[in-house]
């Protein structure tokens, strides 16, 4: 083999790339948002006023959470045909995706509530706030700037990990730079792409979160330093 | 087929690819702690060149995903003739990863470190290596374990990843009698089991034994 790169092919496939790249990006976006609200049903699943509950929530979250999402892939896509279920690649993509990261969102608004000062709830108290007003308008406000930055990053994150989902055929940026390398038995651009366009998409948007993140607290009036 | 019966057929073999899970997982952590810590050490240098080497390696990595760089170790390399085998490129493409996450763990430990220190050991004239070995790098353990515990469980998980690269550890073996015996729910569902016990009941104590241990070396006690 040689080693020498090659532009034309690259010009030749970047078209198919990038038209994977919408299917990476719109995967990423709806697991995302599956995850968020995903990750509330967790946080209120440990909240409950029973204690069992809670800790039954608990303990499946932590399985979740030390557990690697690919065999996690594997055992959604496979196991549910086993027993008359059966999901196309993408389903299960979605549903794991949500179920992973939304354990793990949990744990960035669970760290978000505990990060608004025991003071303001008993002020609420003091106030004679209903529970639900004082987390409208009191708690989450407060508590929505702290979860930015992990919830930004776990944006990045399922991005990041979406070439995984090739592996159960989902037809991703991955699985065409694959897909792209097999036929023609070059393994070097299409991989070299792939690797440029995360860096391309991921880094603005690391940029654009921390941006966000200014923006949200100069507006509560808590400038960082 | 009892999952008794399938325990006893094919536990063997799901243990066998333990062992090389828990044979990456050894040695992409060790790989890992060192290149944070001296990537970590460059990104607080002052020399600017040094900085800027270990700022593109650390948004480089933790830019593109694992997966990718993966299969770039294991696919491309070998067309400039440098052929790696899959559990090396597993283990280097883990460490280099995750090391680029690590290093900014540990930029945070020193910057953390407490001013007082420093000018302390300005205040003693201590040489610029002294004093990053003597004073500063001892403090920062018990500020960098903690998160450095959680990257190390992320860790754990990341290496089912090296089964794609054709590394017969516990995920290969997993789909491998997967596809022989299409128990699917027996073996993946034991996959993610023995994941979840070396996880929860060997790797986190372990970490947690750390924390305290770093804790003490430095006289700050930990319940």
């Amino acid at each position: 083999m040689n080693a020498e790169w090659r532009w034309d092919f690259t010009y030749q496939i970047l078209p198919k790339l990038l038209w994977a790249t919408l299917n990476t990006i719109m995967a990423a976006g709806i697991g995302y948002a599956i995850a968020v609200i995903v990750g509330m049903l967790f946080l209120l699943g440990q909240r409950t006023p029973y204690k069992v509950i809670n800790i039954i929530v608990r303990e499946v979250v932590e399985f979740i959470r030390s557990t690697p999402l690919l065999i996690q892939l594997f055992f959604v896509y496979f196991v549910g045909p086993q027993f008359g279920l059966i999901l196309s690649a993408w389903v299960t993509a979605m549903i794991t995706i949500g179920l992973h990261f939304g354990t793990y969102l949990s744990e960035v608004y669970r760290g978000a509530l505990e990060g608004v000062p025991k003071s303001q709830w008993e002020a609420c108290r003091a106030l004679n706030f209903s529970t639900i007003y004082t987390y409208r308008r009191i708690v989450f406000p407060q508590a929505f700037p702290i979860a930015i930055p992990g919830m930004g990053n776990y944006l990045v994150g399922i991005f990041k990990d979406t070439p995984l989902l090739s592996t159960i055929g989902v037809a991703e940026l991955f699985h065409a730079a694959t897909a792209v390398g097999g036929e023609h038995y070059r393994y070097l651009e299409p991989y070299t792409m792939v690797g440029v366009i995360f860096l391309a998409l991921s880094i603005p948007a690391a940029i654009g979160i921390r941006k966000l993140e200014r923006f949200v607290n100069k507006a509560q009036g808590k400038v960082k330093n | 087929m009892s999952y008794f019966s399938f325990l006893v057929e094919h536990g063997s073999t799901l243990l066998l690819g333990t062992v090389t899970t828990v044979k990456v997982l050894i040695c992409a952590t060790i790989l890992y702690a060192l290149i944070s810590i001296i990537f970590g050490l460059m990104r607080v240098s002052n020399n600017s060149v040094i900085q800027g080497i270990a700022t593109v390696y650390i948004e480089f990595f933790r830019g593109t995903s694992l997966m990718v760089q993966l299969f770039w170790f294991y696919y491309v390399l070998p067309f400039f003739g440098l052929s790696l085998e899959a559990f090396t490129s597993g283990v280097v493409a883990i460490g280099l990863n995750f090391g680029a996450y690590g290093a900014e763990i540990v930029r945070g430990g020193i910057l953390a470190v407490p001013k007082g220190q420093w000018e302390g050991a300005y205040a003693l004239n201590l040489s610029p290596a002294k004093r990053m070995r003597r004073i500063i790098i001892p403090q920062i353990f018990p500020i960098i374990l903690p998160p450095a515990a959680n990257l190390t469980v992320e860790l754990l998980k990341a290496t089912a990843l090296v089964a794609l690269v054709t590394v017969v550890d516990l995920t290969f073996e997993a789909k491998q009698i997967n596809a022989i015996t299409w128990l699917s729910a027996q073996c993946f569902g034991t996959a993610l089991i023995i994941y979840y016990i070396i996880s929860r009941f060997f790797l986190v104590p372990f970490l947690r034994w750390l924390e305290i241990l770093a804790a003490r070396k430095i006289g700050k006690e930990k319940i």
